[in-house]
């Protein structure tokens, strides 16, 4: 059979950013499970992928995933200094903001307000998004992560001196560089290849 | 081709062993090794699929021109013309790259759905190849970059449409999945090297 388009199920769009729950469905037929070789399930990283439709669709690249994969680990996981887990995924959702990603956002802000506490303000950030006023510390972090993610990119010297101000060292600067660029990957295939739906139930 | 086991980061940012910056990336080795991994399965890849390798680097020689980084840009040209691509081939692929500049986008734009975020839409060019280089590329390349032009500048426009489009040209699902990989791991290579890049003359 001849490659096709998914008709998502009847679903609700979720039409606001939010810290909800949410499912994403594939516009593109994932690999089904059965049909997962062992390079397939090296791809996937971790075995419990295996039930992401999103992970099984990018999947049929897999050596791309795997290495994909690896390298989100480390950027947002490695807890050797430099930027704080609750910064990082800062970055991550606001970037995911910034490009539109509701699904990506709502991920990487409920990682953020867990590990930062700071609910109110990462709500403002999905609420108000460039506009929201979070403390000089995330505000440094948002406009860096949002001048890196403009296309051309105007990331500069500027935005360097203001995270410093606001107290990130330089291996600090160099994981919200990576955070944020990150996403702009991330958010690119969330966007492109199948869209969110309010999780069944809520 | 270029040279795979360089890691092309270190090369376009301009790091040398034993400085500052090469001792922060070590700090993330995985990171590091595997951004490099990534560009190896996407441009050497040990099961080479579907996609060439000449239209792999004309997909990163349009997407990387696109975003006006010269360094990063000219490594992937010279990876164009190393995978063999002819003469016309890059001469319409740097048509390509003018007419977008020409048209003046700056992203991310694009609609949301329809709903409070609404306020939020921002008009921006919808790119489509001009036709006679359509003719150069071939239907196949050309109806990839008006997709990956959509990805680099307007994502959040992405609909089911535009990959019926893909289909339509012959690129199959799994050909899919490794186009967009390959545009959406470029998003993000190029922006780390402007950073970095940014940061180093910071140090």
């Amino acid at each position: 059979m001849p490659d096709t388009i998914l008709e998502p199920p009847p679903h609700t769009v979720p039409a606001v950013f939010t810290r909800a729950l949410l499912d994403w469905l594939p516009w593109l037929e994932p690999l089904a499970v059965e049909a997962l070789s062992e390079r397939h399930m090296a791809g996937l990283v971790d075995a419990a992928r295996v039930k992401s439709p999103y992970f099984r669709l990018l999947a049929r690249d897999p050596d791309a995933l795997r290495a994909r994969t690896l390298t989100d680990k480390d950027i947002f996981y490695n807890p050797d200094a430099g930027l704080p887990r609750a910064e990082r995924e800062l970055a991550a959702a606001a970037t995911s903001r910034f490009n539109g990603c509701i699904y990506c956002a709502s991920v990487h802000s409920r990682f953020s307000a867990t590990y930062s506490k700071r609910e109110a303000d990462v709500q403002r950030l999905l609420d108000d998004g460039t506009n929201a006023d979070l403390g000089e510390r995330w505000n440094a972090i948002f406009a860096a992560s949002v001048a890196l993610s403009t296309t051309p990119i105007t990331f500069g010297p500027l935005h360097v001196e203001r995270l410093r101000r606001a107290g990130l060292d330089d291996l600090a600067i160099a994981d919200l560089i990576h955070a944020a660029a990150f996403f702009n990957w991330a958010n690119r295939l969330m966007l492109s290849l199948g869209e969110p739906a309010a999780a069944a139930g809520t | 081709m270029p040279e795979m086991d360089a890691d092309i980061i270190d090369q376009l940012v301009g790091i040398e062993p034993g400085s500052a910056l090469d001792a922060i990336r070590h700090r993330r080795p995985d990171a590091r090794d595997q951004a490099q991994a990534s560009y190896r399965a996407l441009f050497a890849p040990e099961i080479p699929g579907e996609v060439t390798a000449t239209e792999r680097f004309a997909v990163a020689a349009f997407v990387t021109g696109l975003h006006g980084e010269a360094a990063t840009a000219s490594f992937y040209a010279a990876g164009l013309a190393a995978s063999g691509a002819s003469a016309e081939l890059r001469r319409a692929i740097d048509a390509a790259i003018a007419a977008v500049a020409a048209s003046g986008g700056q992203g991310p734009y694009g609609s949301y759905p329809a709903g409070p975020l609404s306020r939020e839409d921002t008009a921006g060019p919808t790119h489509h190849v001009a036709d006679e280089t359509r003719r150069a590329l071939g239907s196949r390349l050309a109806a990839s970059f008006d997709h990956m032009h959509l990805l680099v500048f307007h994502p959040r426009d992405a609909a089911p449409a535009a990959l019926r489009e893909l289909l339509d040209a012959g690129w199959s699902t799994t050909d899919i999945v490794t186009l967009s990989q390959i545009t959406a791991f470029l998003s993000f290579q190029i922006r780390v090297v402007a950073g970095l890049r940014v940061l180093a003359g910071a140090l």
